[in-house]
């Protein structure tokens, strides 16, 4: 008896342990599939990069690894494209970077804050103001593009940082996650800080911006890769070549046939590379502060 | 240091709820008090009134001299000791400790020794860098002292701070916190609703019940002579054992037993027995049925029915006792009776001169 269900038992074990494995292998198989199919452009791109742009123009892209890349490289960040002569990669970059840091920043700020007086603060008709926070994320840039561009040309901010990141930097998102986190802080805490001592600003600063820590993180991951990959709005503030962002930038290189010109596809590509590398850097910076910050609450 | 006195301080929330009722009590200079009674008494709520963490609806409230009902917490002079520590997380040990000082705009070398001085007391000396989330429950709940103490506050206010520990490290952590109180002198007011911490903390008891004071006392008072059915019932462990008995023309019976009292009542009345005021008597007047003998070590329970009501005995661990039939009898000037309908408890003139109890002459011949 004991020996048959023994035997039995090892039996559904074994089974059981083949079956699994194939499962993994299924799932890997997947998995990676999925992988290349993402990494495919960028390997492209990588290739294109090292490669003189005549060949990439004759043959596509390849498996040669070609020996253009510092000269690619150079065009691409030092020489400009346009007629003012200022639109290097490298202004571009920094402009990028005002606006990536600009709009990441500014939006956990005033989203700190607006999240802060909601919660915090016996407001006649907070809730109310949270819904109607809330509900302009159903309302997003383009939708009110024209009007935003008209208020951003009367008030003369063309060509501006600020007429690049104001107008954009009041964020539904931010508030909202802000308030999720502040509501979940105890309230022992809160009373414990007025028995200390700390008023409203000495608690929002003292006690509040180190406990969202985590979550100051993970907005700023989301909203300056949001930032950074503007593409529409910069297109429409933005006139002077000396103000271009890197997305918006690319643009302007020549990528098609036309008279004797051959498309820069190095050059191109070479920028798009520098273009996805701090959004890159930025995640696999705070990548284990962002998971932190959306699933832990650790207080 | 300092006197609190409420004057018929009365708490109703928003939402329209009483969670105090008028009440009225006056706690001396250095004194401890504990808040006890059941959840949602309205413990905390008072507690909190104090603190200043809860506008008070109607009343007065004074801590020292002074009127304190408008002022800000921060500004009553108190500290408070939360039930889940309330340490601020990224701060450590000693940032926490001395958090309230700085914000007081102490001098730094002021605030280093106020906390080398707490610290030491409460053995913390070691753990001074790290954060709360690297201590135990019992090293954060002697932070949040430490926290407390090192503002010299004119009253202590703990809310169940040791609610959150183990059976161990409560009865350690209790005695520590009396022991630091009565090395300070400040006047500290205690909730919680643990009776045992009640009764072995405070040098006066305030029980609630349902936003009411039901009694204010020394222990020794609310113990022995519980003003109501409700205050006989909640402390002590085992509780009070209460009965349905009989009272005519001076005589109080229940069960065979006949006590002559003076007393202004007539008819039905609940009496109140305390389990250890009952002991084994082969000629005693109780008949008991035994269903159930609790061992606790140190002594035994008999848990059983007389005349089909509940009864509970407390005995000593030199005597035996088994389940089955069982003769009692009592000490009469123990005895507590209360009005069947109110609860209140009556006065009672003993006619017969108490007997001597004698728990070791008794067989126990169950
Ligand atoms: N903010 C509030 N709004 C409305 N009612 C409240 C509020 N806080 C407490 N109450 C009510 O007031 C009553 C007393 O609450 P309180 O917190 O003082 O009880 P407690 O004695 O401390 O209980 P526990 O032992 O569970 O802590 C309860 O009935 C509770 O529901
Ligand atoms: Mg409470």
């Amino acid at each position: 008896m004991t020996d048959i269900s023994a035997h039995a038992h090892a039996i559904a074990q074994t089974r059981k342990r083949t079956w699994f494995k194939l499962e993994t292998v299924f799932d890997h198989a997947i998995l990676i599939l999925g992988s290349l199919l993402m990494l495919l452009p960028l390997l492209i791109m990588l290739q294109t990069v090292t490669t003189p742009d005549l060949e990439t123009m004759k043959l596509g892209p390849t498996f040669t690894i070609g020996t253009e890349l510092d000269d690619n490289f150079r065009k691409a960040m030092f020489e400009a494209s346009g007629f003012s002569g200022q639109n290097t990669g490298m202004n571009m970059l920094k402009n990028s970077m005002i606006l990536g840091l600009g709009f990441a920043l500014g939006k956990i700020v005033i989203g700190m804050m607006a999240a802060y007086a909601i919660v915090y603060f016996r407001l006649r008709f907070a809730t109310l103001a949270f819904w109607l926070i809330f509900t302009t994320l159903l309302l997003p840039l383009e939708v009110r593009i024209l009007p935003s561009y008209e208020i951003v040309q009367q008030l003369g901010m063309m060509n501006t940082y600020q007429g690049l990141i104001i107008p954009l930097i009041a964020s539904a998102t931010a508030t909202f996650f802000f308030r999720q986190f502040f509501r979940s802080v105890p309230e022992e805490l809160i009373e414990a800080a007025r028995i200390d001592g700390a008023g409203p600003i000495k608690f929002f600063i003292d006690i509040l911006v180190p406990l969202s820590q985590t979550m100051i993180a993970a907005m700023f991951i989301i909203m300056f890769v949001y930032g950074w990959n503007q593409y529409l709005w910069p297109t429409m503030i933005t006139t002077d070549e000396n103000m271009y962002t890197l997305v918006r930038g690319i643009k302007q290189i020549v990528q098609t046939l036309e008279g004797n010109n051959i498309p820069e596809f190095g050059r191109a590509n070479m920028l798009a590379l520098i273009a996805i590398l701090p959004p890159v850097l930025v995640v696999i910076f705070f990548q284990s502060w962002f998971v932190k910050g959306l699933t832990e609450s650790d207080k | 240091m300092a006197q609190v006195s409420l004057d018929s301080v009365r708490k109703i929330y928003p939402n329209g709820a009483e969670a105090v009722t008028p009440s009225s009590f006056h706690i001396e200079d250095g004194e401890f008090v504990v808040l006890v009674g059941p959840s949602g008494c309205g413990k905390s709520t008072l507690l909190r009134m104090i603190a200043g963490l809860e506008d008070i609806t109607e009343g007065t409230l004074s801590i020292g001299e002074r009127i304190v009902n408008d002022v800000d917490p921060a500004d009553r002079d108190i500290a408070m000791v939360f039930q889940n520590y309330a340490l601020y997380p990224h701060m450590s040990v000693r940032k926490n400790i001395a958090y309230g000082l700085k914000n007081r705009k102490t001098p730094k070398d002021v605030i280093d020794a106020k906390v080398a001085e707490a610290a030491a007391m409460l053995n913390l000396n070691d753990y001074l860098d790290r954060k709360p989330s690297q201590l135990s429950g019992g090293q954060r709940q002697r932070v949040a002292m430490g926290r407390a103490i090192v503002r010299d506050p004119a009253l202590f206010l703990f809310d169940e701070p040791l609610s959150n520990l183990d059976a161990k490290l409560r009865n350690q952590m209790r005695i520590e916190i009396k022991a630091l109180q009565r090395r300070l002198g400040v006047t500290s007011i205690y909730v919680t609703h643990d009776q045992v911490e009640a009764m072995t903390m405070a040098d006066r008891i305030i029980v609630l019940n349902g936003g009411r004071i039901e009694q204010i006392g020394t222990p020794s008072e609310i113990y022995h002579n519980p003003a109501s059915t409700f205050v006989a019932s909640f402390m002590g462990a085992p509780p009070m054992n209460l009965v349905a008995g009989e009272l005519s023309e001076g005589i109080l019976s229940f069960a065979g037993l006949d006590v002559p009292m003076t007393v202004d009542h007539r008819g039905p009345v609940t009496l109140g027995l305390r389990p250890e005021d009952l002991f084994i008597d082969a000629k005693g007047p109780i008949a008991m049925e035994v269903d159930l003998v609790e061992e606790l070590g140190a002594h035994r329970l008999l848990h059983g029915r007389v005349e089909g009501q509940q009864l509970t005995v407390h005995l000593a661990k030199e005597i035996a006792a088994k389940t089955g039939p069982l003769r009692l009898s009592c000490d009469p000037s123990h005895l507590c009776l209360f009005h069947p309908d109110t609860g209140k408890r009556m006065d009672v003139r003993h006619k017969a001169t108490p007997q001597a109890r004698s728990n070791t002459t008794v067989e126990s011949k169950a």
